[in-house]
């Protein structure tokens, strides 16, 4: 079973040379980490930087440079600012090549819901809509079960829709699953998880074809 | 002559009244207009509508302006940080409309370009899209988001001058420059303002025609909400 880390480390592992990624808060964040040294990765934050450098020694901390998840950073070599609209028109437009982000549930279909529990929680959607209506290539990076042992891999959401039909991989503590037509198509297990075990905890259409390998890190 | 500069955050908010509709910059607690938000809580206005992508935390920013109950609706993409504003929220006390980020920057840019509505696919089929206009281009459904009406937007930049141009540093730019083209009044309040002329027409992001008032704020706080640092090798 793979802790946080471990499944940004195999996120990490789709990058391509050259890409253009935008990182969500919470496990998505953490890829940025495990960007292998022999490809280019540029980071777009929505809130309007393009070139995300790391975490900022306690002497150069500015409050006038934060990412999306309000976390003092850095630039990079080869920078740039803008504004949200332009942030968003990148977006929008289909350059930017990857998106990671979070979710509290993904439907068998490639539905997600990630920004509201009716009469609960209601955080917003902040750009999750805006970035799952128009991403290429969408990761979902999450648990695969809820605080209360549930599937968050289902049928379909039960929770508000943030976007329709656009999850294309999902990465877990348990396993690597592409999103095919037929539902999750389970690709890599986590180490010493078995697949009887991802098939309790998936509740949506499990797919399994052949031998499924165990995921290798490093 | 072009008379734009005023003294200080209370000569240039002092015709705001209650019910106004009001667009504030910044992202988190980043770029926000702090001394207009002070201004406004001092002088008490009341039933707010406020268009804003975050509403600050519970003492900073625009949770001010919440927790002496000025606001009567939040207009924002992102309201996780405020516990205030989630149980005002909760409890039916705040009315408040969440829209996706983009959409939310690009309504305003639309506003100061001029044009009535833009056409996004944030939102299908979602709850987003209930009782809004829809259309088909090339095979994909997009929603038709109208441009934002607002009475007056309240900024801020890193530099300005005495024409209202202005300049934004580093991610504390964000929806500063949109929200200034889209106010019926704009109001900018800079860390520097500079006579006309001195400032580089090349680096200006907002041209002065979008300002109609501007003045030198002072005492910036700069909050941060997540100081994350590495340590030195």
């Amino acid at each position: 079973m793979l802790d946080k880390f471990g499944i940004a480390k195999r996120i990490a592992k789709e990058l391509q040379d050259g890409y253009y990624v935008n990182l969500g808060i919470g496990i998505p964040t953490l890829v940025a980490n495990y960007v292998p040294n022999n490809i280019e990765v540029i980071l777009q934050s929505e809130n309007g930087l393009l070139g995300i450098g790391p975490f900022p020694y306690a002497d150069e901390v500015d409050a006038d440079l934060i990412n999306a998840g309000k976390q003092t950073v850095t630039t990079t070599h080869g920078s740039s600012f803008f504004d949200s609209a332009m942030s968003f028109g990148m977006i929008r437009s289909g350059r930017v090549d990857l998106t990671v982000l979070g979710a509290m549930e993904v439907a068998e279909n490639g539905d997600i819901a990630n920004w509201k529990i009716p009469g609960k929680m209601v955080k917003g959607m902040g750009g999750a809509m805006d970035l799952v209506a128009s991403a290429k290539n969408i990761i979902v990076a999450m648990q695969h079960v809820n605080k209360a042992g549930e599937s968050k891999l289902l049928k379909r959401c039960s929770l508000p829709i943030t976007g329709l039909g656009c999850v294309k991989k999902v990465v877990t503590e348990l396993g690597v699953f592409d999103i095919v037509p037929e539902g999750f198509k389970l690709i890599e297990r986590a180490p010493a998880v078995s697949v009887d075990y991802i098939k309790e905890k998936t509740e949506g259409n499990l797919i399994l074809e052949g031998d499924i390998p165990e995921m290798i890190l490093d | 002559m072009l008379k734009k500069i005023v003294a200080n955050a209370f000569e240039a908010t002092q015709d705001i009244q209650d019910n106004a509709v009001i667009m504030l910059g910044g992202f988190g607690l980043c770029g926000i207009p702090e001394n207009s938000i002070t201004a406004l809580v001092k002088m008490g206005v009341k039933n707010l509508t406020c268009i804003s992508n975050n509403a600050g935390v519970d003492d900073f920013g625009i949770g001010l302006l919440l927790k002496t109950r000025q606001v009567k609706k939040m207009i924002s993409s992102y309201v996780g940080e405020n516990a205030e504003f989630e149980r005002q929220l909760l409890s039916g006390e705040l009315e408040v409309e969440l829209i996706p980020q983009g959409t939310l920057a690009t309504r305003c840019m639309a506003t100061g370009y001029g044009m009535p509505a833009i056409f996004t696919p944030a939102g299908v089929g979602t709850e987003v899209a209930i009782g809004k206009e829809s259309r088909e281009f090339d095979g994909k459904t997009y929603l038709l988001e109208h441009a934002f009406k607002s009475d007056f937007a309240i900024v801020k930049a890193w530099k300005g001058d005495a024409h209202g141009n202005l300049i934004f540093r580093a991610t504390s730019r964000n929806f500063n420059p949109l929200m200034a083209m889209a106010g019926k009044i704009t109001i900018a309040e800079v860390e520097e303002l500079y006579e006309a002329g001195e400032l580089n027409p090349d680096e200006i992001h907002t041209p002065g025609i979008y300002v109609n008032r501007i003045f030198k704020g002072s005492n910036y706080e700069k909050r941060i909400e997540q100081v994350t640092t590495r340590l030195k090798a």
